[in-house]
């Protein structure tokens, strides 16, 4: 039976106590970005999060400095049976600002090639970058209430990355929805070739 | 005098109470950490240095996030600035390839704008980036946004940053602004300094949060 009542004579507020439990309230700890998982890639080929559900209405994942084995593109699926297979269908957006280090093609503009129309592969957030040392993407993706069984699954990321074999500057926008009114409860990233060597994926929810 | 016994007949966990202080320790799950605000007062610059004032701006985090909020100047028509530093503060000098474009629309319903402004960014260079320009100081006018740099104490990768900003500009209209780069160096970056292209910043508040 839980402790609910306290009766000491005293208790010196001035020791440290254990606590267990929850901390509920406004602004405990950060306030509603909780963290769910993180997984640090090692020559990995994928990394993927399951187990996503409808404990919250928004998913967000954080890639800081993903870095390639060779030069390829970052990129992601989506599962609705808990990573048996990626492949919803999904109608995406993808535009970027470029800008080369020798101070030429600085632009902004649509990436037809890099966007897709009900296809189920895989959806890029990058375009190729190189495998130099210090090369690597960062940024983030945004999954919104992807429990619904009634709506589409919203998405949209905003990555920056270095593509050191210009060398160039780039910042993508990606967009779109997966095209289905079944759950969506596995994410899948990957480089279109190679593994990816290092770099962290971590996976937030937002009540 | 604080209290810090409690001496009572009993101390109902059940009912709600209500503590001030701040909580310390590990989050309870919570993973965006306010460190640090600065406020604005004819202020010629606002800088956040790691270990200075407060400011934690080092591997304790993987990545930060600044928030802008109605940054107001004291001159019109000035550009809000950045620039890092990976010597603590002593120089903000570091190089930097980025890109700008930006959204536009004025009050009189005169114009639009969309597209990349290839005068506004910076190739290889250790000046300043605007994170907005054109900024009024009419009474009303300021800049609100956000910025997040990466993983500032790798040695092993560029920096990037990446910014999202909406300013009433000067001749009266919207001008969002999506800045992002990279800061071109393998030393750790360890301060990040704030200002206006020229004079002051009036007013306003940066707040500095770490996440994990």
């Amino acid at each position: 039976m839980a402790l609910t009542i306290i009766k000491p004579r005293a208790v010196d507020l001035s020791e440290t106590f254990n606590f267990t439990g929850t901390v509920t309230g406004d602004n405990v700890g950060g306030g509603s970005l909780v963290k769910i998982s993180e997984q640090t890639a090692s020559a990995s080929s994928s990394i993927s999060f399951t187990g996503i559900d409808s404990t919250y209405r928004t998913y967000y994942f954080k890639f800081i400095n993903i870095h390639g084995s060779s030069t390829a593109q970052f990129r992601f699926n989506a599962s609705t049976d808990s990573g048996s297979n990626y492949n919803v269908a999904k109608t995406t957006t993808y535009f970027v600002a470029r800008h080369d280090e020798n101070g030429s093609n600085g632009q902004i503009g649509y990436d037809t090639g890099n966007d897709l129309a009900q296809g189920t592969g895989e959806q890029l957030l990058s375009d190729n970058y190189g495998a130099d040392n210090d090369a690597s993407l960062s940024g983030t993706l945004w999954l919104f209430n992807p429990s619904s069984t009634t709506y589409v699954k919203h998405f949209y990321s905003d990555c920056q990355y270095y593509q050191s074999a210009v060398p160039r500057t780039n910042r993508t926008f990606m967009a779109g929805y997966g095209n289905t009114t079944s759950a969506i409860n596995a994410i899948r990233f990957q480089m279109s070739s190679g593994n990816i060597d290092d770099g962290t994926i971590t996976m937030y929810g937002i009540a | 005098m604080g209290l810090t016994k409690v001496q009572a007949s009993g101390l109902d966990l059940s009912a709600d109470w209500n503590f001030t202080g701040t909580v310390t320790g590990t989050p309870a799950g919570g993973s965006m950490t306010l460190i640090k605000t600065l406020t604005a007062s004819s202020s010629s610059s606002l800088s956040f240095v790691n270990g200075s004032n407060d400011v934690v701006l080092d591997s304790t985090y993987k990545s930060y996030k600044f928030v802008f909020k109605n940054i107001h100047p004291a001159n019109d028509s000035v550009s809000f600035d950045f620039n890092g530093s990976a010597d603590s503060g002593s120089n903000y000098n570091v190089i930097k390839t980025t890109t700008l474009f930006r959204t536009s629309h004025d009050e009189a319903d005169t114009f639009t704008q969309f597209g990349y402004n290839s005068n506004e960014d910076l190739a290889q260079s250790t000046s300043y980036q605007h994170i907005v320009y054109g900024l009024g100081n009419d009474n009303d006018q300021c800049v609100s946004g956000e910025m997040f740099l990466f993983n500032p104490a790798s040695t092993t990768y560029v920096k990037h940053f990446m910014s999202n900003a909406s300013n009433y500009f000067a001749s009266n209209g919207e001008n969002q602004m999506f800045v992002a780069g990279y800061f071109n160096t393998t030393s750790a970056i360890n301060a990040i300094d704030f200002k206006m292209s020229s004079g002051n910043i009036d007013d306003g508040q940066i707040s500095l949060y770490g996440i994990n």
